[in-house]
């Protein structure tokens, strides 16, 4: 682990996850033609695993999230991103299934990315690392299933990014997937959503700490830029009812205007302070990399053109969530999906959630939200015999 | 009055059996065991519930309103938001063994293409509708001169979401013209008692509050 710590991120120095490494005659093939080896991929699990190993959930993270889906993150000592839904108790319930959540592959909290060392140059990957997909971030995780000796998973759920994994494993292994939430994403990256993640990424390689994505070796990190890419990133995860219900036009501890290009105004504040607690716990070529992965995601494009020829058959139960005000991953995304499914004759049930909180409500604690999730996990396990204290009946 | 109602409640059966809506309980003894159906227009899922605990079936839904949704999918019911009118199409050829539309078809922009599209979806296909061509109904129209307000069809003109209502003559015809061919029917009065088996149409048509056909689907598709 000597290697990889050293690769990591300022940040997290003496932060050793829990992972698992893949040696080289194990490596990873990617979409793009790369060949990463070895492989290590960071994940963390809650609850227990039956005796049937059949109550296996695995949560898939969005974009900038990472292993710790619960309890308290190591990194940030912030609470984990989904504990409004995963613990005992929650509809994620910790006391009936066996979570896993891993990091993806081209992240940079323990799991191979541009951070890591390249076998082939003792020195960090950097851009030189193999450009990642959806599917590629799938096999890693399928890896990290097989691993742990898991067949079949109970659920694969996660929104955003994450719902991509989601419709991903559904679609390559139908077989190993008994249900599936795609939460709050789509089957494939519209123009509008490349077009926010080229500014983030214009925004990094334009810092001249980038240093051509070499920064790591020269000993300094794009701050400017990489915040610059959170704050325009966090807008499009809020809604504007959101952000005028927050900050309105509110001053910041002053009372007028300073007739300057200080943080006058609390949105302003709000998202430097944004900018500047991501690029603590987030490295900027991995930036580059997972955004560069959503927008080659074109799940029909792999099954000659036809979303529902993707889950032909399906034996998968789905359940799809969009939030109303979400204009990242609008409902009519999720409405795509659903109308593939149903063509496909796979049980699919889909629920818009009235909220005001845009993209990020599937991070919240939403009531409605939370009481679908737990109906459809219910019959799911219902279905496949899982007991409420989870074990195999 | 002035009681405490909890005092003088009289005591309850621990788990009261609600009684299910009276044509919901007809469309259930239609469904063979086992099947796979689609309730177009499932409201809260109360039907689906019905025939997942009677029946075993392999229940769909499909409901316009966001609010039955959530409540059915919170249930563990597999529903999802969509019309009658236009996302009937979406559904493959012969996916489903009974395609069900409770109380509905009056509501839908265009009935002849729902029903043609619940046929096409399902060999069989079991409607339930309020009887416009009902005495009481025929009377408040010739006699009061108003538009029709009764238990069934408790909606004033103004604020009624009932755009296409039929009597049962008409819906016989409109099977016809369909190339469908009815395999059971019943018409309820008032009280909730079904109407003779053997009584010509036109007792059907007049004191009938509300029937449930059980369609199938003929030789020639339309």
């Amino acid at each position: 682990m000597s290697v990889l710590s050293e690769a990591r991120p300022a940040c997290s120095e003496g932060f050793a996850p829990k992972t698992v490494v893949f040696p080289p005659d194990r490596p990873l093939l990617t979409d793009g033609g790369g060949r990463i080896a070895p492989l290590t991929v960071a994940y963390e699990t809650r609850g227990t695993l039956n005796a049937a190993r059949s109550n296996a959930i695995l949560l898939c993270h969005a974009l900038t999230g990472d292993q710790y889906a619960a309890g308290v993150n190591p990194v940030t000592r912030k609470p984990g991103w989904w504990e409004a839904m995963v613990g005992p108790g929650k509809p994620f319930d910790t006391d009936r299934y066996f979570l896993i959540c891993s990091n993806v592959v081209g992240g940079c909290l323990g799991t191979t990315g541009p951070a890591s060392i390249n076998p082939a140059t003792g020195k960090p990957y950097g851009v030189d690392f193999p450009v990642v997909t959806i599917r590629d971030m799938v096999r890693a995780q399928a890896m990290l299933i097989d691993h742990l000796g898991i067949e079949t998973l109970f659920c694969v759920a996660g929104g955003s990014m994450g719902g991509m994994q989601v419709l991903q494993w559904a679609a390559s292994y139908p077989e190993r997937v008994f249900s599936a939430m795609p939460i709050a994403t789509a089957a494939k990256h519209s123009a509008q959503n490349i077009a926010f993640h080229e500014v983030g990424r214009q925004a990094v390689m334009a810092d001249p700490d980038w240093r051509s994505g070499r920064y790591q070796e020269q000993g300094v990190r794009p701050e400017k830029g990489l915040a610059v890419a959170r704050m325009s990133a966090h807008i499009t995860y809020l809604s504007e009812a959101a952000l005028q219900r927050k900050f309105g036009r509110k001053l910041q501890d002053r009372s007028a205007p300073t007739f300057s290009f200080d943080a006058d105004f609390q949105v302003e504040n709000y998202l430097r302070y944004q900018g500047l607690a991501f690029v603590e716990r987030f490295d900027a070529n991995s930036y580059l990399f997972v955004t560069r992965a959503c927008d080659y995601f074109d799940l029909a494009a792999d099954y000659g053109g036809s979303l529902a020829m993707a889950f032909k058959d399906t034996k998968t139960r789905f359940c799809v969530v969009s939030f109303t005000s979400d204009w990242l991953y609008p409902t009519s995304d999720s409405r795509a999906i659903v109308h593939a499914l149903n063509a496909g004759g796979a049980s699919v049930s889909f629920v818009e959630i009235e909220s005001d909180k845009g993209h990020d409500a599937f991070l919240l604690h939403e009531p409605m939200f939370i009481a679908t999730t737990r109906g459809f996990l219910d019959s799911a396990a219902n279905a496949r015999g899982l007991a409420p204290d989870g074990t195999s009946k | 009055m002035n009681v405490t109602p909890a005092a003088n409640a009289p005591e309850r059966p621990a788990q009261p059996l609600e009684q299910p809506r009276l044509d919901l309980a007809v469309i259930a003894e239609m469904v063979a065991p086992g099947a796979r159906v689609l309730d177009v227009g499932c409201g809260d899922g109360a039907l689906l519930q019905l025939l997942a605990q009677k029946k075993g079936v392999d229940g769909r839904g499909v409901e316009l309103s966001q609010r039955g949704v959530n409540e059915c999918v919170a249930k563990g019911l597999s529903v999802i938001q969509g019309d009658a009118d236009t996302d009937l199409s979406d559904y493959p050829d012969d996916g489903f063994d009974y395609v069900i539309l409770s109380q509905t078809l009056q509501a839908t922009r265009r009935p002849r293409a729902a029903l043609a599209n619940m046929l096409r979806i399902g060999r069989r296909a079991i409607i339930s509708f309020p009887n416009f061509g009902y005495w009481r109904v025929r009377a408040q129209f010739a006699f009061g001169g108003r538009m029709p307000v009764t238990g069934r069809l408790d909606y004033h003109w103004h604020d009624t979401p009932n755009i296409h209502l039929c009597t049962i003559r008409d819906f016989v015809e409109i099977v016809d013209e369909l190339g469908a061919h009815i395999e059971r029917g019943v018409a309820f009065d008032r009280a909730g008692a079904p109407i003779r088996f053997s009584a010509p149409w036109w007792v059907w048509n007049l004191f009938g509050e509300q029937a449930v056909f059980l369609l199938e689907r003929g030789d020639q598709r339309l």
